[in-house]
């Protein structure tokens, strides 16, 4: 069967270029980048040589890129480093972020509330929207933190950073953004944003899972999670994950190319035509986000009376890969918690799903959901009880 | 089954229905694996005395986990469902609202008239997939001469599960397959050593899947809890059959008819007799207590009628009734109330009969139909 693959915002594959740069780390130039001898000195070139690459992505300086494990360990890095500067936990700091985080940003801030941060959520409007002044009112004297997304990976929705940014330092607080989502698809200028620290993810951006940085502005002071040798200005102990850190500076060199040669503009046709498809092919469709500025390759999309669920798997077993809701444990999924803090319905939520296109995806491949879709949604309809009495009134 | 169609296996990570897997997988068939997620065990964990997750349960990730290692072996695609607000909504709190009710409730039985055939088959179809089958033991066929799905009896006795089917509407039943009917418990374990299923030795679940440990007072506290609402006062007085007062209890949901532990420590005196729980009353929350003798009935009313071999209830009608789980079916003249109710006269008197508990109603192997014991 042939397989079409839009779920980018879940993972993306390794491109071959990436994984070219990175094999021969793997086996003649092993090495570990704190070492005094050649193999030693080849792998410390080879990761200050990707920390600029990432650097060029992110328009900072290379010492201010920290190589993580990933957008997770990113995030926690940032708000457990920045509200914990002093010796034990800062009790009585107050930490701002929104309730269309990320859960490696909402449950780690749980977790530092319960540990005596006080702690405000901001809710976004209907297209899913942070308002400047929502921050301004939230913002308290002992405010020490802000921390909104910069792109949101179900709906795709770019938060308004440089005036969010502007908001807290006027309120003398630091500002984090999770641009996971953003890294590649659009440029990010860190320096021009304000903000003063900035997570990405190596597989969100075609490099493996298991990367991700840090951009942390010079001169502040982080607090690290681990413990352990000098790595990364003992702001990140552990060995590099040298094949990794590697694939993650190409990546990021492919992103700069990528976004040079006006790719996101071409990816934007395709997804605008996807969507376009849609709305016009199967009855009673929405976009959630709309009226937004959103990434180029996301669209969240509502299919009243039916659950994405069965419509997800259904369009799996076509071989259509996208998602819907964000997966537990069990695999099962739970309803969005970004689309229920856009004040959509449960109901809503339950019957929404989003498509992710990647940089590999072609014209054809749209072509062939589009001609898809509209047959599994009328199966699913069919069968749908709530579908049936909205038909018959 | 001689047809290759695509059937969606209700798949809960035990030896049966991982069995069915793989066996309609053999026979050439296209098969989709489906879990329900219906609970999360952690949900309540934090309740003092509640066990954490339990393994071997349904609803516990290690299930679903072993489900999906069985589709990976076989090679079927695999997914889990989330269904927990539907479990919720009417399999937990009406299980809650009965005790609470003075009445015995049987989880497994709304778990299969809402969730499994009802919801599991409408995903199975949504995805292609028109009939589902599942590991239960029972089996059941088209009867042309009556034009009706008919509902039987497993070759296995011992493993006979149609007392929890009884519930299944005529669509339900056309789109079922059983496909371990005919089979024994000790086949389908060799059956799924053929396959080399790592799970063939994995023990059977016994216990109600959303209740680790089943301590069923426990996780109605914890839930009442969790929902914060407080457990309603049902305690009251132990009264005899004559009305005389012999004791006090503390809620009604601590008793089911025929239960004899736990009532001699709430006697103010001594008794010679043990003391059994005759009749709960919901509205005064009186507790009848009496002697085994006085546990004898021979007559019951049955609501919420389901038949199967049968189009409705006529005329009376001579029947075996099951009315609890490890029952045995007993002769009962069955006849009509009114369309949605009925009585079962016993020749012999029956020992506890329960209210909340299900009828079923059996000639010779067929399943006749079944109700709520009111």
């Amino acid at each position: 069967m042939r397989r079409i693959y839009l779920d980018a915002n879940a993972t993306t594959q390794v491109l071959p270029e990436v994984l070219e740069a990175m094999l021969p780390f793997y086996t003649q130039r092993f090495g570990n980048a704190s070492s005094i001898h050649q193999p030693g000195q080849q792998a410390r070139a080879a990761v200050e040589h990707a920390r600029a690459s990432v650097a060029t992505l992110l328009h900072c300086r290379a010492a201010e890129v920290v190589f993580t494990s990933g957008g997770t360990e990113s995030d926690n890095l940032a708000l457990f480093g920045a509200l914990q500067p002093a010796s034990e936990i800062a009790r009585g700091d107050h930490l701002i972020t929104s309730a269309v985080e990320h859960h490696a940003i909402l449950n780690a801030a749980e977790e530092l509330e319960r540990r005596g941060v006080e702690l405000t959520v901001l809710r976004p409007d209907r297209a899913g929207i942070i308002s400047p002044e929502s921050l301004r009112s939230a913002m308290r004297q002992n405010t020490r933190l802000v921390s909104i997304m910069l792109a949101n990976n179900e709906t795709g929705v770019i938060q308004p950073i440089k005036e969010l940014a502007a908001i807290a330092h006027e309120g003398g607080a630091l500002f984090h953004s999770d641009a996971v989502q953003a890294a590649g698809k659009f440029e990010i200028d860190a320096k021009d944003l304000g903000v003063d620290l900035l997570s990405i993810s190596g597989h969100k951006m075609y490099a493996p899972q298991g990367t991700g940085a840090l951009y942390v502005r010079r001169g502040l002071h982080l607090r690290p999670l681990l413990y352990g040798g000098s790595h990364e200005r003992q702001r990140r102990a552990g060995t590099e994950n040298l094949p990794g850190i590697v694939g993650l500076g190409r990546a990021a060199e492919l992103a700069q190319e990528y976004l040079r040669a006006g790719g996101p503009q071409q990816l934007a046709r395709l997804r605008d035509r996807l969507e376009a498809g849609i709305l016009s092919g199967v009855p009673q469709t929405e976009i959630n986000g709309e009226g937004a500025d959103r990434v180029v390759n996301t669209t969240n999309l509502y299919f009243a009376h039916l659950e994405a669920e069965a419509l997800v798997i259904a369009l799996d077993l076509k071989g259509i890969a996208v998602s819907g809701g964000s997966a537990c444990q069990s695999g099962a999924t739970d309803p969005s918690h970004v689309l229920l803090a856009m004040g959509l319905s449960p109901e809503r939520s339950r019957a929404s799903i989003r498509f992710s296109l990647s940089r590999t995806t072609t014209e054809d491949e749209i072509d062939a959901v589009l001609a898809t879709i509209p047959e599994v949604v009328s199966r699913l309809r069919a069968l749908s009880p709530a579908w049936k009495s909205a038909v018959a009134v | 089954m001689s047809q290759q169609e695509t059937i969606a296996v209700a798949m809960s990570g035990g030896v049966d229905s991982s069995t069915v897997a793989a066996m309609l997988c053999a026979e050439g068939h296209t098969v989709i694996g489906l879990t329900l997620q219906l609970w999360n065990q952690r949900r309540l964990s934090g309740h003092e005395g509640m066990p954490e997750a339990v393994q071997g349960r349904c609803c516990s990730i290690d299930d679903v986990y072993d489900a999906r290692r069985v589709a990976e072996q076989i090679g079927i695609p695999y997914y889990v469902v989330n269904q927990e607000a539907r479990f919720e909504r009417d399999v937990v709190q009406p299980f809650v609202r009965e005790y609470l009710h003075g009445r015995t409730p049987i989880p497994c039985t709304l778990c299969n008239n809402h969730l499994k055939f009802d919801q599991l088959l409408l995903t199975a179809r949504s995805i292609g997939a028109e009939r589902i089958a599942t590991g239960h033991y029972a089996r059941n066929e088209y009867d042309p001469v009556r034009d009706r799905w008919i509902l039987k009896r497993p070759a296995d006795k011992a493993k006979d599960q149609t007392y929890f089917l009884f519930g299944l509407t005529q669509e339900q039943l056309s789109r079922t397959l059983f496909p371990l009917g005919h089979m024994t418990k000790p086949e389908v374990r060799e059956l799924a050593e053929g396959y080399s299923l790592a799970l063939a030795k994995k023990p059977d679940s016994q216990e109600i899947c959303f209740i680790p440990g089943g301590d069923y007072k426990l996780f109605m506290e914890a839930y009442l809890e969790e929902q914060e609402q407080p457990l309603p006062d049902t305690s009251g007085e132990l009264v005899t059959s004559t009305g005389e007062v012999v004791g006090s209890h503390e809620g009604v949901h601590h008793f089911t008819v025929g239960q004899r532990k736990g009532i001699q420590q709430r006697l103010n005196g001594h008794q010679p007799n043990p003391f059994y729980v005759l009749q709960i009353n919901p509205d005064s929350h009186r507790v009848t207590v009496g002697t085994e003798d006085e546990l004898l009935t021979r007559a019951m009313r049955v609501g919420d009628l389901n038949w199967i071999s049968i189009a409705s209830l006529g005329e009376p009608m001579r029947v075996q009734a099951k009315i609890r789980h490890r029952h045995e079916p007993a002769w009962a003249t069955l006849q009509k109330v009114s369309d949605d109710e009925a009585e079962a006269i016993f020749d012999e008197p029956q020992r506890a009969v329960t209210p909340g508990q299900a009828a079923v109603f059996y000639q010779d192997d067929e399943v006749v139909g079944g109700g709520w014991i009111r």
